[in-house]
């Protein structure tokens, strides 16, 4: 690796605490996004002949502090002075920064900066490309390339969000500590968001595969800085569980291969070491939450040696908890789906009936529908089911899989 | 004397890594360690989780007190460490420099000596890397 892409990791690294410091200086997403790019260019200009510094959030929230001041002066030269409130704490701009990097400031930064980025008036894709431009530093044509539209729609489109957020007005007092949960949770849901973006996606899209590591290097970010939290916990061992298949959920042609047909020996055993380590760590807190239950599910199937070993027993018992913590008819189905692994499909379908209205236009309650139906032999019906997850597939992918069971189902059955 | 190797760096830079780079940096370390582990040299070789995996316990009024966490909240964390057989500490100091050499995401290695209480083959279970 060179000097200069040390330095642009390290300034990706740095990213999320510098700019979050800066809003709360200047109090305007735009004037911190620009005294943080200047100082990255004084980076990429001193770093290499000085080395970096110790500390390069804090290099650069020094170093962009006093360029975005030098912009408002030379702005204000030609305009009336901004009102005293429009920024905050330049008096000491030159203060220690040592100080001013105190550790309970900059948790809450990082925090607001991830926060504003989950307004409740933004559909959930603006969120995503809101979060991977402003807190990841992404360029507009990488997240254009994602999202599969183009250069200039993706940048209106930022744009736009910045000004919804900007009139919502960003929260700068220090949030109490009931807040605080609240944001967290509504953080953690955003970069669930932007890590099913990318799992989605799986190989199809490799610009948008790369969110799947993005979220987890947010999540990790937020769990160094509130460590004691057992849902930010359950959540990164959940993507990271998730994550540990990617080599395995996709054959070389590109075609889904399901869970149980999954070759085990390319699960990275690596990140689901770790996840099972923080999931042993959350469940010592005892206070159970959503991402804790999936993440303890998922961490069954990692456990299991083979598809036929799967602790479905312990399975049924946590989506039993996951319904009554978290009751979706989503959820509903992923229990089905256990319970037919466990007592056979029609206990499975009979868990399906009550869910048929609720989720009629959802892709894998057909999918799951025709699957079982298949095995208990009902093949007209399920021929049904699967005509109706064709119609609703999101991605070629689920098209082809759905139509290699109808293969199946031909073969039993010639037409 | 035994040694161990303590490697320290900026957790956010290195988990920032992408896996080429990754790949790249621990194929680099592999080829400066083969020489000790010839030699026979070489001790069991680690690297820690990210600290967000760590867990503390803390020596409390009463009972021992569990944190989650790493023991202290720094810039630079413990990342991994080496551990080698080395007759005067310039072997060390050469061995951890080469290492310094090649690892872009590692600030400081620490050379403490030390002594082994079980010698055992623990090692040899987790070989994944």
């Amino acid at each position: 690796m060179t000097d200069i892409a040390w330095i642009e990791l390290a300034l990706t690294a740095a990213r999320p605490q510098a700019v979050g410091a800066l809003l709360r200086y200047f109090r305007d997403l735009d004037t911190a996004e620009e005294a943080f790019q200047e100082a990255c260019l004084r980076a990429i200009r001193t770093w290499p002949e000085k080395g970096p510094p110790r500390d390069p959030a804090a290099w650069l929230i020094f170093v962009g502090r006093n360029s975005g001041v030098d912009a408002i002066r030379k702005r204000a030269r030609n305009e009336p002075l901004p009102e005293e409130e429009a920024f905050s704490d330049l008096s000491d701009a030159e203060g220690d920064m040592a100080d001013r990097l105190d550790s309970s400031h900059y948790r809450d930064d990082i925090l607001r900066l991830m926060f504003i980025c989950c307004h409740p008036d933004l559909p959930n894709t603006q969120q995503i490309a809101l979060a991977l431009r402003i807190v990841s530093g992404l360029t507009v044509p990488q997240i254009a390339r994602a999202f599969l539209v183009g250069e200039s729609a993706m940048e209106q489109r930022i744009t736009r969000a910045k000004a919804r957020v900007a009139k919502a007005g960003i929260p700068f007092e220090t949030p109490g500590a009931a807040e605080r949960v609240e944001r967290l949770g509504v953080v953690s849901s955003m970069i669930y968001l932007v890590f099913n973006e990318g799992y989605s996606a799986g190989i199809v899209n490799p610009d948008s595969a790369a969110f799947c590591d993005e979220a987890i290097r947010l999540a990790r970010l937020l769990l160094r800085i509130f460590p004691g939290d057992p849902e930010l916990m359950g959540l990164l061992a959940l993507m990271l569980l998730q994550h540990s298949r990617a080599a395995a959920r996709f054959d070389v042609a590109g075609q889904i291969v399901l869970l149980e047909d999954q070759d085990r020996t390319r699960w990275d055993r690596k990140l689901i070491n770790e996840a099972l380590a923080l999931l042993d760590k959350a469940i010592r807190h005892r206070q159970p939450g959503p991402y804790q239950v999936q993440a303890a599910i998922t961490a069954l199937h990692a456990r299991a040696p083979s598809a036929q070993e799967t602790d479905w027993q312990e399975i049924v018992l946590l989506y039993d908890l996951l319904e009554r913590i978290q009751p979706s008819p989503v959820v509903s189905l992923n229990k089905a789906v256990a319970v037919s692994k466990l007592k056979g499909p029609d206990a499975g379908l009979e868990l399906l009936e009550p869910l048929a209205e609720r989720l009629q236009s959802y892709f894998y309650f057909h999918g799951v529908k025709g699957g079982l139906l298949m095995q208990a032999g009902r093949n007209r019906e399920a021929r049904d089911a699967f005509d109706r997850a064709i119609a609703l597939a999101n991605s070629p992918a689920e098209c082809a899989h759905i139509r290699q069971q109808i293969d199946k189902l031909s073969v039993a059955e010639p037409l | 004397m035994l040694y161990a190797i303590l490697c320290y760096a900026h957790e956010e830079t290195v988990f920032a890594w992408s896996k080429e780079e990754e790949e790249a940096v621990m194929g680099k370390l592999m080829e400066v360690q083969e020489p000790l582990m010839k030699a026979g040299k070489l001790g069991p070789v680690g690297r820690l989780m990210p600290t967000t995996a760590a867990t503390t316990v803390r020596k409390g009024k009463e009972e021992p007190l569990v944190l989650d966490g790493p023991f202290a909240e720094t810039k630079e964390v413990l990342l991994g460490f080496y551990t080698m057989e080395a007759d005067t500490l310039d072997e060390v100091v050469a061995f951890s420099k080469k290492l310094s050499e090649v690892n872009p995401g590692s600030s400081s290695y620490e050379i403490r000596p030390f002594y082994v209480f079980h010698p055992n083959e623990l090692g040899k279970r987790e070989t994944s890397t």
